[in-house]
Parts: structure tokens; sequence; C-alpha cells
């Protein structure tokens, strides 16, 4: 867990250098994502230590959001007054772009797929 | 109050202890309801534990900084675990790359879909310019969002607020547009949350199903990077024809 947890990290660090050197627009945990993501193609797969640490950390992936979450305490006088407008806004998009691109994607998908199994989510 | 417990309050309020435990027992709690309730999309675990959060933090009236000093050790491992959503995507690779073209076309419209209809609406509700434009990268993850709306002249740190409660609410009602819309495909499903909901639309995916969370993170991380380099120019030239 130990040896996973750092290769993460150095690949975090890796991002982040990367995108305070060449002034990129996105976050360096993204850019590490997608550097460890060519790393496993190279590979050929992760290895047990790094897929079962990568799961525990993602099965709880909503706790890392709460601290951040909590912060709207800092804003309720804001929300207060804007309350109406904001509120709608974040509605009505969320739930259009969620319509909108599985709608999309779905269509020029369909024929090549294999049938989903589960439940509904 | 008791002087002893007066004075356990006065060494607790200065440690990290605090703000950290408070997290995870609070996050326990929602997660216990959550397990109860099957995973219902509405009682989603963020929401909870915030909830829970910010009752305690008001009425023991302690600010947020105080808190933060405890709770950014688990704010950090975001950092790491974004870095590890390459696993479960790479476990979907080869399912990924016969659908490239299609998810490209899909990132390019849903992304101007998340930010104009926002921007739409609260100027159709007569919101100040200045909440439009800490509205505009609603989807996206919070640092990329942030960046983005300062730079559009918007307020980073409401910018933040509304990034959260777009996660909490694409990741309550997903299920429902869903079932309205008749899409069964996890990739599909997974892709829609994580372009509309970032990370907290992932943590939701994830709990679905593991197809479905890293086709989220997949969507989660092309539309931070397609909307960080589309919006803050498409933004000032269509807030100048209007």
């Amino acid at each position: 867990m130990i040896a996973a947890l750092t290769l993460l990290l150095v690949f975090q660090l890796i991002g982040e250098v990367l995108v305070r050197g060449l002034d990129l627009p996105i976050p360096g945990p993204v850019v590490g994502m997608g550097l460890l993501f060519m790393a496993l193609i190279i590979a050929k797969g992760p290895g047990d230590d790094l897929r079962n640490t990568a799961t525990g950390l993602l099965q709880h992936l909503s706790l890392l959001f709460v601290p951040a979450g909590t912060g709207v305490m800092l804003h309720f006088q804001r929300l207060a007054d804007e309350w109406v407008p904001l509120m709608a806004a974040v509605a009505v998009s969320t739930v259009l772009s969620i319509a909108v691109s599985a709608l999309l994607l779905n269509a020029m998908i369909k024929g090549k797929r294999n049938t989903a199994e589960g439940d509904a989510q | 109050m008791n002087p002893d417990i007066g004075e356990i309050w006065v060494y607790l309020s200065t440690t990290p202890l605090l703000g950290l435990t408070l997290t995870l027992v609070a996050y326990q709690a929602a997660w216990w309801l959550y397990q109860r309730a099957d995973q219902h999309p509405l009682l989603n675990p963020v929401l909870i534990a915030v909830s829970i959060l910010v009752g305690i933090l008001w009425l023991t009236g302690t600010d947020y900084n105080t808190y933060f000093d405890g709770a950014q050790f688990v704010h950090f491992l975001l950092g790491p675990a974004t870095v590890a959503l390459a696993i479960p995507l790479y476990a979907q690779w080869q399912r990924l790359k016969a659908m490239l073209l299609p998810i490209l076309l899909t990132l390019v419209v849903g992304s101007l879909t998340a930010a104009l209809s926002a921007v739409g609406v609260a100027a159709l509700l007569g919101a100040s310019r200045e909440s439009m434009m800490s509205l505009a990268p609603k989807s996206v993850t919070t640092p990329v969002a942030m960046g983005i709306a300062e730079g559009l002249g918007g307020l980073p740190s409401l910018t933040a607020v509304l990034v959260i409660a777009t996660g909490i609410l694409g990741a309550v009602s997903a299920r429902f547009v869903y079932q309205a819309l008749r899409i069964d495909d996890h990739a599909v499903r997974g892709f829609g949350i994580g372009l509309a909901a970032h990370g907290i639309g992932t943590a939701r995916a994830f709990q679905v199903s593991e197809q479905a969370g890293a086709f989220a993170a997949l969507a989660m991380g092309l539309n931070a990077l397609i909307t960080a380099l589309t919006l803050p120019w498409i933004l000032p030239w269509l807030t100048r024809l209007f």
C-alpha cells in the first residue's frame, strides 16, 4: 500500500511540476492521471498492490469532497441574496447537460455496444 | 460550562485532531445512512456529511478556517485520488478506444451546454454579471473552475460553492434523468454524470459500477481540459453580442 501511495504521489508531483513549468490550464493531478494512464498502457496494466490501493481510495471518493463542501458556510450571505437565479441556473444546466451528453453519446454508439448489465443508477 | 470541559475545548480547538475526526465521524454517519437507504441518490453522502458539519460548526461557533486546519488532511487526498482514477480508466481502455470519436464530439457539445445554459438561466432571472461569470465553469472540477472564473471576472470562492452544489445535484438527479430517457449503458451513464457533475458525480458513479466510474473519471478529466481551453474565448465573445 505504501509503495502504491508513493507511486500516486510521484505522478501527482510530476503533474504539478509540468503544469507550473509549461503554464498549462489544467490541474496537476489531472495531468498526473493522464501520465499514469499512459504508463499503465506501456506496462500493460497495474500490479495488485496499485489496483487494491486505488480501489480503496476511490471507494470513498465522496469523503474527500466534504471539507471543501463545508466551505459553503463562508457564503451564506451571498447565497441568501442571489439564491433564486443561482440555484435555478445550477439545477437547469446540470440536468440539461447530463441529459444532452448521455443522449448524444448513446445515439452515436448505438449498434456497436455490448449490452450493459446491472441495474439502474 | 464546567471549567475542566472549557480547558479541554481550548486544547482541542488548537489541534487538527478535532476537525479531522469530526469530518470522518460525520462521513461515517452519512455513509451509514446511505447504506441503510440502499445507496439512494437523494441521501448523497457529501450532502449529508456537509449538513452535519455545518450544523456542528454553527452551533459551537467554530469558524471554517479552524475546522479546515484539521480537515485539510482529508482534502489533500483529492490529489492522489485523482491520479488513481487512471487505474479504472485503464480497465476500460478497449471500450474507450472503440468510441473515441463519439466521446470527443459529446465532450464539446456537453461542455458548452453546461456552461451556456447556466449563464443563460442566470441572465434571464437577473443575476449579477459577477455571479454569471462565477457560474459558467460550474461543471468543471474545483481547482480548474476557480481558475476559469477568475479569468472571466467572477468570484473564485463563489465558484467553489457552485461547483460543489452542481456535483451534489448531479449525483442526486442522474438516476432519474437516465430512467426518464431510458439510458441503461453504464459507460454512457458514467460519461454524462462525470461531464456534468465532475468528481462528486464520479464518486456516485463508482458506487454504482466500476465501468460507470471509469467513464465518469474520463469525462471529468477531459471536460476540465476542454472547458479551460474554450470558455475564456467563447463567453466574452457571447456577452458582447447581447
